[in-house]
């Protein structure tokens, strides 16, 4: 293998942990922060009627295209009628039927949404209205106006805009005063305009929903007006004559019927009422990739059980860790016992905090050390002098937490989730190293494997980077390529410096 | 890829990194390792080369074999033991001679039969082999050195450590024991190195952990100017060394004996790099010698041409950096 295979391992490795990466986190919306909280509204109309005798049938016109809102669930609850959703013209329709029913009726239909600026229905292009039948006079007036406002502008914009202008213009001419007369509320108001514009054969219709604000018991259903300009629908404000929705506003039906209809009932009442809450981003992904049936979720962490992504958030971390310990040893030049027993120190640091783990392993090691020097003049072969150790190093971690237990120090019985054989091995290679080289190597090798172990557990313990690592395990892919471009660096480790520093001046 | 050290690396100084990724892996295969790393084996084939190696005494594969030793010593007062596979100097033990019922130590200190056994026991159980597994104890002649490095050692036996690169000697130390590196000739146990002029043989200043030093701690006397004996034979046997390890990085580890001359003690395919300290000269700029040199004429089989090859090398290239060192 020479350095270009290398390089090109590494970058394909990098390449595609990187796309993955990207495409999960702005395609799919996975949060690339662990405490990114979306909101998300949830929004019930309620139908309240009361029965009469015989089978009941009720309607209700819910939302079918819902441009810069993403859905995550939609439910009805009514207990004992059976439920359909059809598409209709303009939305869809919630069906509701029983054979009967008596008394008080109450049908509630929810959808969970959150404001998602990337979405975007497609709606199709209108046919060209006809010329509605109204009655004289208004029929004079409404050509009259038209033909006014058509010779005052220049496009369907404009068109619209100078219509909108003379309608709410406080004194109005005498047409508008003729036309409007009598008409209150929005949607009628809308309905007039709708007509008005089909007189200059511009496609039009009334846009209804409710505004995503605060806490609404009872949301009231304002009315915008949609106009087709020959490309796309533009949404007006029938009172300002503004352009364009308020993003806050969640479209549910396009059309100028009464949004819920009840056969077999009395007295109909529609309430809207609109929750705000606040998900956490994850379970938003989660949510919608089951309502879209998208797989990503499925063949990612949080399809395992709960248990199981516990053990992985731990796990998923060990590589990091690893890529400390090449940095410190291979770029530093610090000196550890073994290849993973720092890494495997830091891990169970994860479990004692910092300071309780450096406190404890340093005194378990020292004791286990101190006893290991009394076996030494046993003279025991070599794999019973080992197995002494553990069961010593056993009996001290007892010793420990039950003492700290006694004092009070409840981190002293964390000591039980240090990896004992570790300790054993540590302290047999530290004693050996001790007896052949001295004491200083040993504390040398014992001090880097701490400040390995140190490092390791304060870069694994970064939220950002677990919850990172976790949401995309892809990115273990990125700390390969860097890991297998670390093994072809020949450069001087740090700590070779001066060591070698003689060399650089006697040049 | 270099992230810092320019200056190290105009001087031709080289890394720890460097020398595993661009130096043992191409030129030392994995599975030659094992004629270096058991020393039971080395001995074998360098003794098939006709290299002149310290007398095998006994070989203790097994716990049982371990209780023999006594029996299989009692024709020899001193001798040396040391794990097959060990590494860095680590579980040998040498013995000058007995006391009563003792074994005496070079450094003085009187050790029982029984210590002595399990001191073996433990080699045979692995706890100095490089990979952790059963080992062997070897018990092998024990070097009478010779006096001309009294002045600038302390007890032990000081050795020649000379670096082979693609079968050319590359450069040289002397390892010269000290109180403090009890007897032993390594540097990491506190032994002095001294830095050998490849062309001549004379030593140059010296190195102690990583510092450079100019008198022997112990003897006070200079380092310096030390013609080292037999130097042609030793650079001879180093260039040896590659035919029986193959290896194209190698460091040899000589002793001088008294009565027998230069015995070649031990071979590492991983030598360390203080060397370069005690020489004040980096390795690379010998290696790219080499190289350039074994581009021009074809590899020379004959030992001691390449032994005898290494002054026209350094005339060339490195002559200049120890004189200066010298001066």
């Amino acid at each position: 293998m020479n350095n270009r295979s290398v390089h090109v391992i590494a970058f394909l490795c990098a390449v595609s942990g990187l796309a993955l990466f990207f495409y999960k986190a702005y395609r799919l919306g996975f949060p690339l922060t662990a405490d990114t909280d979306r909101t998300v509204w949830t929004i019930e109309a309620s139908l309240r009627f009361d029965a009469r005798p015989g089978p009941i049938k009720a309607e209700l016109k819910v939302p079918a295209l819902t441009s810069g809102f993403t859905t995550l669930s939609e439910n009805s609850v009514s207990g004992g009628y059976g439920f359909n959703l059809d598409y209709a013209d303009g939305g869809r329709l919630a069906r509701w039927a029983v054979r009967s029913a008596d008394g008080e009726q109450r049908l509630y239909y929810r959808v969970v949404v959150y404001a998602d600026p990337s979405v975007e229905e497609v709606d199709t292009t209108p046919p060209f209205p006809d010329i509605p039948a109204l009655d004289e006079p208004l029929r004079t007036a409404a050509v009259v106006l038209m033909e006014e406002v058509r010779e005052q502008s220049a496009d369907t914009d404009t068109l619209v805009a100078e219509l909108l202008t003379r309608v709410n213009d406080p004194t109005p001419g005498p047409n508008v005063e003729l036309l409007f007369d009598g008409l209150s509320g929005s949607l009628r108001r809308t309905q007039r305009l709708i007509e008005l514009l089909a007189f200059a054969r511009v496609p039009a219709r009334p846009l209804r929903g409710v505004l995503l604000a605060d806490e609404q018991r009872h949301a009231p259903v304002r009315t915008y007006l949609e106009v087709h300009n020959g490309v796309n629908w533009s949404v007006y404000n029938p009172r300002t004559a503004r352009l364009g929705l308020p993003s806050n506003f969640y479209p549910w039906w396009r059309g100028v019927d009464a949004l819920a209809d009840v056969q077999g009932g009395n007295a109909l009442d529609l309430n809207f009422a609109v929750r705000r809450s606040q998900v956490d981003s994850l379970d938003v992904v989660a949510q919608r990739s089951v309502a879209q049936g998208s797989i990503a979720l499925d063949f990612s962490l949080f399809g395992l059980p709960i248990q199981t992504q516990a053990v992985y958030a731990v796990l998923l971390m060990v590589p990091i860790g690893a890529l400390v310990m090449v940095v410190l040893r291979n770029f530093v030049g610090l000196q550890t016992f073994g290849s993973f027993m720092p890494l495997l120190i830091a891990i169970s640091f994860r479990e004692t905090d910092l300071l309780a783990g450096f406190v404890l392993f340093s005194l378990l090691t020292s004791l286990g050390l101190a006893i290991r020097f009394g076996l030494e003049k046993l003279r025991l072969l070599l794999v019973p002098r080992l197995t002494a150790v553990l069961i010593i190093v056993v009996i001290l971690m007892l010793v420990i937490s039950i003492l700290a237990h006694r004092l009070g120090l409840e981190t002293g019985l964390s000591v039980a989730l240090f990896p004992m054989v570790i300790i054993a091995m540590t302290i047999e290679r530290m004693s050996v190293i001790w007896e052949e080289r001295g004491a200083a190597d040993a504390i040398k090798a014992g001090v880097g494997s701490l400040t390995v172990a140190a490092f390791a557990y304060l870069v694994m313990g970064i939220d950002a980077l677990e919850h990172l690592i976790f949401t995309f395990p892809e990115l273990l892919l990125v700390v390969l390529a860097i890991v297998l471009l670390s093994g072809r660096y020949t450069g001087y480790r740090l700590l070779e410096l001066p060591r070698f520093a003689a060399l650089e001046k006697s040049r | 890829m270099r992230l810092w050290g320019f200056a190290l690396n105009r001087a031709g100084v080289l890394g720890i990194n460097e020398r595993n990724a661009g130096y043992i892996m191409p030129l030392n295969p994995r599975r030659l390792y094992p004629r270096v790393d058991d020393k039971v084996r080395t001995k074998a084939l360098a003794r098939e080369a006709g290299m002149a190696v310290p007398e095998l005494y006994f070989v203790a594969r097994s716990q049982a074999d371990a209780l023999r030793l006594p029996d299989a010593l009692s024709a020899h007062a001193s001798f040396v033991v040391k794990p097959a596979n060990g590494s860095g100097g680590d579980g040998i033990l040498v013995v000058d001679g007995r006391y009563g019922e003792h074994y005496r130590l070079i450094s003085g200190d009187l050790m029982s039969e029984t210590a002595l056994l399990h001191h073996v026991s433990n080699i045979v159980s692995g706890q100095y082999s490089l990979t952790g597994g059963a080992d062997s104890a070897l018990v092998e002649y024990r070097v009478q050195f010779d006096q001309v490095f009294d002045a600038i050692s302390f007890q032990g036996v000081p050795d020649v450590r000379i670096i082979v690169y693609r079968g050319y000697p590359a450069m040289a130390m002397v390892r010269l024991p000290t109180r403090s590196s009890g007897g032993k000739a390594n540097l990491h146990q506190g032994a002095v190195g001294a830095g050998v002029d490849i062309a001549s043989g004379l030593t140059l200043g010296a190195v102690s952990g990583n510092d450079r030093v100019t008198m022997h701690p112990d003897t006070l006397n200079e380092i310096d100017g030390n013609q080292v004996p037999h130097w042609d034979k030793l650079l001879e046997i180093a260039a040896l060394g590659y035919d029986v390890s193959e290896l194209g990085y190698l460091g040899v580890d000589m002793v001088i004996d008294r009565d027998l001359g230069p015995l070649m003690l031990e071979m590492n395919a991983r030598p360390g790099l203080n060397i370069q300290i005690a020489n004040g000269a980096g390795l690379k700029p010998r290696f790219a010698a080499i190289d350039q040199h074994l581009a021009s004429i074809p590899f020379e089989a004959d030992p001691a041409a390449r032994a005898a090859g290494r002054r026209e090398l350094i005339l060339r290239l490195v002559a200049p950096a120890s004189v200066s060192m010298m001066g």
